[in-house]
């Protein structure tokens, strides 16, 4: 599967003047920030800082205060957009999988295929044989999720969104879950993915990866992004002391 | 004595009250009058094959539909309760709390005796199907919709997440990903819900019954008057056990099962 042709005029995504409340509780205080098409961008920083709010925000499964939000030019915040339609186009991992327990592996990756982009039952299945390929996973499709490790249910979760042919993908701590020794199958199955010009944002743990893969790193502290830039001029020569502060714990 | 002389004493004492127990019933009992009474050799065979082809038939009937109805129904009612519109969720609370507070058997009544009165020269289709069907449907659908709406609720909320972000709608997460998975949880206590409305089916007897109509515990009474005897009304009680006890044991079998895999 070719990755889509990034239209770099246009941003992947945008974020402008964002701010959320959980009920008194303000947890995004004002942001502005933006993907280019084609390009990996990794958000740090410490827990409870809003990095799942911001990227939930997103694909609007945080529903925002205020602000505005265009994927691929769409307001995403217009009350009038079709939602559903793009979801379709905005590929999600989370943390925990959420891999459908009742639907086996071929199952999981062909349903929303079908229910939603409407392909043929021979088509989902030939994109789904195609995408477990890719995960290096395709002699499991007849599997449940839960007889599966965790690294291979995040492949899974993984191949799950990209069989949707998305635009996008949004990862949320896709490693945090996982044993150690199950990180690095994951984190290859992204650096392919991120090599084949899929615009990606993910919020990460994984300082290497976000060195290596990442295009911008995006650091963030009680609701705010506090510095952005290089990831290796970011990990090397923070600029702020929140920044300092947080890298001295973690690496 | 040890402590374990003294268990081991206890429990010699619990084994010989109820071996004092059995004794004093066994002495105390008429067992001819008892066979004669509950299990005669006489009166069973004259019980066949109505007892299975018409009574065991019509209780599984009558059962089948109103859990199929009450099935559907309390599937609608959980949806409603934990719709976002509030005129739905009232209604869904009303109904569960009415048709939870009041016994199965008033509604029967309010069934055979209310319907003709509110909707004059309406009947409900099906006779006594149809009557048995929404009648024990409607209790069965009020206690069902609470269990299904527990269920729905125990499906982690990561996967409504997944789902929608994967564009379906919501209906269609629910009825693809939430409702599927919510229906395996609540399986053993839908399956007690089945043994309940198995033994509620006989409270149809005050629609009052044709012969053909005739369910398990109609069938006995109907008998017993006719022998003046307690054999067909036991006969009666040994093919309910013969529903029921299998259903409970696969209820066991499956509570075992997801303690396991917990
Ligand atoms: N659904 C919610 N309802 C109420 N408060 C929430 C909700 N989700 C998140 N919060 C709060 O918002 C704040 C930011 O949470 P968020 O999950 O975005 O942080 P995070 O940066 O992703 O942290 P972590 O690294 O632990 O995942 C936290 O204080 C959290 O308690
Ligand atoms: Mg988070």
């Amino acid at each position: 599967m070719s990755a889509p042709i990034p239209d770099p005029s246009v941003p992947a995504i945008d974020v402008q003047d964002l701010h959320k409340y959980f009920g008194e509780n303000q947890v995004l205080r004002g942001i502005d920030f933006h993907v280019d098409a084609g390009s990996v961008v990794c958000v740090i920083g410490p827990s409870g800082s809003g990095k799942s709010t911001l990227l939930r925000c997103v694909n609007r499964l945080e529903e925002p205060t205020s602000g505005k939000i265009f994927v691929e030019g769409v307001e995403v915040t217009d009350p009038d957009v079709n939602l559903d339609e793009l979801r379709s186009r905005i590929g999600m991992v989370f943390q925990s999988f959420n891999l459908f327990p009742h639907l086996t592996v071929l199952n999981n990756l062909t349903i929303a295929q079908q229910k939603v982009k409407k392909r043929s039952k021979d088509e989902a299945v030939e994109v789904a044989r195609r995408t477990l390929e890719k995960v290096g996973l395709a002699h499991r499709e007849d599997a449940y999720p839960a007889h599966l490790s965790g690294g291979q249910q995040q492949r899974i979760a993984i191949a799950r969104a990209l069989s949707m042919s998305p635009d996008l993908m949004l990862f949320d701590e896709p490693t945090s879950a996982l044993d150690p020794e199950l990180v690095g199958d994951v984190l290859d199955v992204m650096r392919n993915l991120a090599s084949e010009g899929m615009t990606m944002m993910v919020v990460t743990h994984e300082m290497g990866f976000a060195r290596e893969v990442g295009d911008n790193l995006v650091f963030m502290d009680g609701g705010v992004i506090v510095e952005e830039g290089d990831p290796a001029e970011v990990l090397g020569n923070p600029q702020h002391e929140r920044t300092q502060s947080f890298l001295s714990k973690v690496l | 004595m040890s402590r374990r002389q003294r268990a081991q004493a206890g429990r010699l004492v619990q084994y010989a009250i109820l071996a004092v127990a059995v004794v004093v019933i066994a002495l105390v009992a008429d067992w001819t009058t008892l066979r004669t009474q509950f299990f005669n050799s006489q009166i069973l065979p004259s019980l066949f094959p109505e007892l299975i082809t018409t009574a065991l038939k019509n209780t599984i009937l009558y059962t089948a539909c109103a859990f199929a109805f009450g099935l559907a129904l309390g599937l609608v009612l959980a949806l409603m309760r934990l719709s976002s519109i509030g005129p739905y969720r009232w209604i869904s609370t009303t109904f569960v709390e009415f048709f939870r507070g009041v016994p199965a058997l008033i509604v029967f009544i309010g069934f055979y005796y209310g319907l003709p009165v509110a909707f004059p020269g309406r009947v409900l289709p099906g006779g006594t199907l149809g009557v048995v069907t929404v009648a024990l449907g409607l209790v069965g659908a009020a206690y069902m919709a609470e269990t299904i709406r527990a269920g729905i609720q125990a499906v982690p909320k990561g996967q409504m997440e997944a789902a929608r972000s994967l564009g379906m709608t919501h209906s269609r997460a629910m009825i693809s990903i939430v409702v599927p998975q919510a229906f395996r949880i609540i399986l053993p206590p839908l399956t007690n819900e089945l043994i309940l409305l198995t033994k509620d089916s006989s409270l149809v007897y005050v629609v009052g019954l044709g012969l053909a109509d005739s369910e398990l515990t109609d069938f006995g009474r109907r008998n017993l008057s006719q022998y003046v005897n307690l054999t067909p009304l036991f006969a009666a009680a040994l093919c309910y056990l013969l529903i029921t006890v299998p259903l409970s044991i696969v209820v066991r079998r499956m509570e075992a099962r997801s303690e396991k895999a917990r």
